[in-house]
């Protein structure tokens, strides 16, 4: 194993204003694992739950901060994030070329990609003003400040019901790092694991944030282990964790926790629409490998009442187009896998579920060779499109790349059938379906038109609303004396 | 040939004199090795010949009879029996008189008074029952003045729940445990202080630890990485009491701890009990192999005293061999943690 610098960072813990550089040093290599790209100090779970019995004074510091100030300081980071060398370690600054070379390298994601996450961590940062909009319904954010205020000529009161946000972090695309940016905007510091392969983009981005001004004491990095995993869930007053189905289901009901799980997306084609199924190829291909099909938002289910298997062939061979190229290929759509045995493992799966009848890979007709390959030392697997019934298992299945089943069902089914959706563009114009699909409680984000599931709208919170994660209404009555 | 190994080669020699003779042995061993196709008096002379012997069999020490461990010496004179493990099934048992007296006088006598003031009480928060460490721990109380008091902690209880995913109960029981230590702490004058590292940093959550009165700490028990030694050193401890870091257990007795220092990184060494105790850090895959110095190997234990001997047991730890230092002109043992922890989630609780 080799050094690609001569000078690797230690990237620290961050404990809410004082770097630490924790004696259990981790190396964070390249997929390959043939390079050491910098350590990473990882704290015992002690040090977690140490700094947690001290957030109130964290707390209480960010809530002397304007939210109007802190919103300028979300603008100004948003540049530094996206073009400044920023403190990586002790006397080491990291360029924003830099960074994008050693997360690719780490993450297996292209450049291209990776530029794409940047700039929607900074459009989140710069559309700070629309997103608190958004997540507050428009309250005037002095009544946050102050306690208390008007919304719609109504008196309401709000709260923080924690001093902090925990968040358990994943590594497969630094966008979903945007989440959390809100709550250090409403003023509730943020103690962040990170993912092993990821410690760059929330290290980055706290780095910046400092730049621009906001007060050290909004944040806690913790590089750690399981352990320390375990003391972020088990002992935050309100948590942010990611991660399967099966930790979905453990979590569910926890009050203090959301979960963000697969998001099992889906595009829904009407009656109305489908026999012009050809003018929606692109919305459906961008909502299927839009950030390498890495996800939540990604569709993973295209549901159509007919023409399943004309739309299925089609979509495949622009998916079979998609293939692996060199991660600083400015072209590179796909993204590699950190850790080479998960393709292997997906892609031995998918054959197993590809046994049972009632499910076609329509894409192995596109596809030159096998669906998993190797390429410069990346382990990638090919987008595939499956045609299947819509009892398979792979008819609502999500997995970590551009993977999509397409099912015929009547109309009138698929409501009933869809389950939980993260997001669901409904491409109809019918008003009866329309209501249908207002009305459908297993759908967070409602998209109606071609408009690929990917799309964000700034106001449109999905996956919970953080505000009311972090705050609570209280009823309030005030005489004037 | 340096003296000390001359003066282990010596003691080797006795120990396996007395454990073998007809006149001094206990029953196990001499049935053992009239069951051999070697002469153990006449082949085991040196440290280096104890490889003769095959590894000490854990179950011996479950399903042997504690009768047939007693040295004919020690016969009609009642024994206390120590166990270990058990947290499913028989535990081991071993059988003993002075053995951690002595143990824990030689350790005594290397504390210093300004950290472990003579005259002064102690507590022990850990597990305590049929253990040599509820004995141990209160004998060196009593050999350095002061009196003990004890909170009981049932590991194998622990264990149990963690086991079974009740991390709830766990945590209760922790509380539980804590809850008695502040109590005592409250209202009795006591300096120095036994527990494990888990307990440590639970009390430091509830109280100071140095506005308690505790200038040392004895701590051991699990796996302690340098981080955590610093963690507990700076932060649990606030820097204002002396943590002494303890490996030993029922079947070695107490190995000693080089001074912490921050210059080395918190990392813990330990030095066994030699003439009693020898610790060897081998090669997993082939344990006749000592591993070089400053590489990961299995612990491998042999005990020797008269009361009792076992040869090449191997312990479920790992260490990092390190090279002898003043005072402790042996091998030690470095950031000892269970065997496989890098590849295999263990188990450790509270404990």
């Amino acid at each position: 194993m080799k050094s690609i610098t001569q000078d690797i960072p230690a990237i620290p813990a961050f404990r809410f204003g004082k770097s630490y550089a924790s004696l259990d040093q981790t190396e964070i290599t390249t997929t390959d694992g043939q390079e050491v790209l910098a350590t990473v100090g990882l704290v015992n779970p002690g040090i977690i739950r140490r700094d947690l019995r001290q957030m109130q004074a964290s707390f209480d510091r960010l809530q002397q901060i304007p939210i109007q100030t802190l919103l300028g300081i979300f603008a100004e980071a948003a540049g530094l994030f996206l073009d400044a060398k920023l403190p990586v370690s002790e006397g080491v600054t990291q360029s924003s070329e830099q960074y994008v070379q050693s997360l690719s390298a780490t993450c297996g994601m292209p450049h291209a990609l990776i530029r794409a996450n940047m700039q929607k961590i900074a459009d989140v940062m710069q559309q700070m003003p629309v997103i608190l909009k958004g997540l507050t319904r428009g309250l005037d954010l002095s009544a946050i400040e102050t306690g208390m205020g008007r919304q719609n000529d109504v008196l309401v009161s709000y709260y923080a019901n924690t001093t902090h946000l925990g968040l358990v972090l994943p590594s497969n695309s630094p966008g979903v790092n945007s989440l959390w940016l809100p709550a250090v905007a409403l003023r509730i510091p943020v103690i962040l694991k990170p993912g092993r392969e990821d410690p760059w983009t929330p290290w980055r981005i706290i780095n910046a944030l400092i730049a621009a001004g906001c007060p050290e004491e909004a944040f806690g990095f913790y590089p750690a282990g399981h352990d320390g995993a375990g003391v972020i869930l088990s002992e935050c007053q309100r948590v942010i964790m990611f991660g399967d189905a099966k930790t979905v289901e453990k979590y569910t009901g926890d009050p203090r926790i959301s979960v963000h799980g697969p998001g099992y997306s889906k595009v829904l084609i009407g009656e109305d629409c489908i026999d012009q199924w050809p003018d929606y190829a692109d919305v459906l291909v961008d909502s299927i490998a839009r950030n390498g099909g890495r996800s939540c938002v990604n569709a993973s289910t295209i549901v159509v009442p007919r023409h399943g298997r004309a739309l299925a062939e089609a979509i495949a061979e622009r998916l079979a187009q998609i293939l692996p190229l060199p991660l600083d290929d400015p072209k590179a759509q796909l993204a590699g896998f950190a850790n080479a045995a998960m393709p292997e493992a997906i892609d031995a799966r998918l054959e197993q579920a590809l046994a049972v009848p009632g499910a076609e890979d329509v894409t192995a007709a596109w596809r030159k060779g096998p669906r998993h390959v190797t390429l410069d030392g990346q382990t990638y697997l090919h987008p595939t499109l499956i045609a299947c019934s819509p009892a398979h298992s792979l008819a609502k299945t999500e997995y970590m790349f551009p993977f999509a089943s397409v099912v015929e069902l009547p109309q009138s089914d698929m409501l009933d059938w869809i389950g939980p959706s993260l997001v669901v563009t409904a491409i109809t114009q019918d008003p009866q379906f329309r209501r249908a699909l207002l009305r459908c409680e297993h759908i967070k984000r409602l998209n109606l038109g071609a408009m690929p599931t990917g799309q964000v709208s700034w106001d449109q919170p999905h996956e919970g609303n953080l505000f009311e994660f972090l705050y609570a209404r209280r009823a309030i009555q005030e005489q004037v004396l | 040939m340096t003296t000390e190994c001359k003066r282990l080669d010596q003691h080797v020699a006795e120990i396996i004199d007395w454990h073998f003779s007809p006149e001094t042995g206990c029953d196990f061993w001499l049935d053992w090795a009239r069951q051999q196709d070697w002469d153990v008096r006449k082949t085991v002379r040196t440290a280096e010949d104890l490889k003769h012997f095959p590894h000490f069999e854990d179950d011996w020490l479950r399903f042997v009879e504690p009768d047939h461990w007693v040295p004919k010496s020690f016969k009609g004179r009642p024994y206390n029996i120590f166990e270990t493990g058990g947290t499913t099934g028989m535990p081991k048992q071993r059988i003993g008189w002075d053995d951690y007296k002595r143990d824990y006088e030689s350790f005594g006598d290397t504390l210093k008074d300004t950290e472990f003031p003579r005259g002064q009480n102690w507590l022990m928060m850990g597990p305590t029952g049929p253990r040599r460490l509820r004995l141990a721990i209160e004998h060196l109380a009593n050999y350095r003045g002061g009196s003990c008091y004890f909170i009981d902690l049932d590991p194998r209880w622990v264990k149990k729940l963690i086991t079974n995913g009740e991390y709830d109960q766990a945590k209760a029981y922790m509380e539980h445990v804590i809850d008695q230590a502040t109590i005592i702490l409250k209202h009795r004058r006591i300096a120095a202080l036994f527990t494990t590292p888990k307990l440590l940093e639970a009390l430091s959550e509830k109280i100071s630890i140095p506005e308690a009165g505790i200038k040392g700490v004895f701590c051991g028990g699990t796996e302690m990485s340098p981080q955590t030694v610093r963690f507990l050193v700076e932060e649990v401890l606030e820097g204002r009491c002396t943590l002494k870091p303890v490996y030993g257990n029922t079947l070695m007795g107490l190995a000693h701890s080089k001074p912490l220092t921050a210059e080395e990184n918190y990392s813990v060494c330990y030095y066994p009990p030699q003439p009693w105790a020898l610790l060897r850090v081998v090669n997993p895959e082939q344990t006749d192999q000592t591993v070089d110095y400053d590489q990961w190997g299995r612990v491998e234990l042999t005990t020797l005293t008269r009361e009792f001997f076992m040869p090449r047991f191997l312990e479920r730890d790992e260490a990092i061999r390190r090279r002898p230092i003043e005072g402790y002109p042996w091998d030690g043992v470095a950031e000892v943690r269970p065997f496989g922890a890098s590849t295999q989630t263990i188990v450790e609780g509270v404990y």
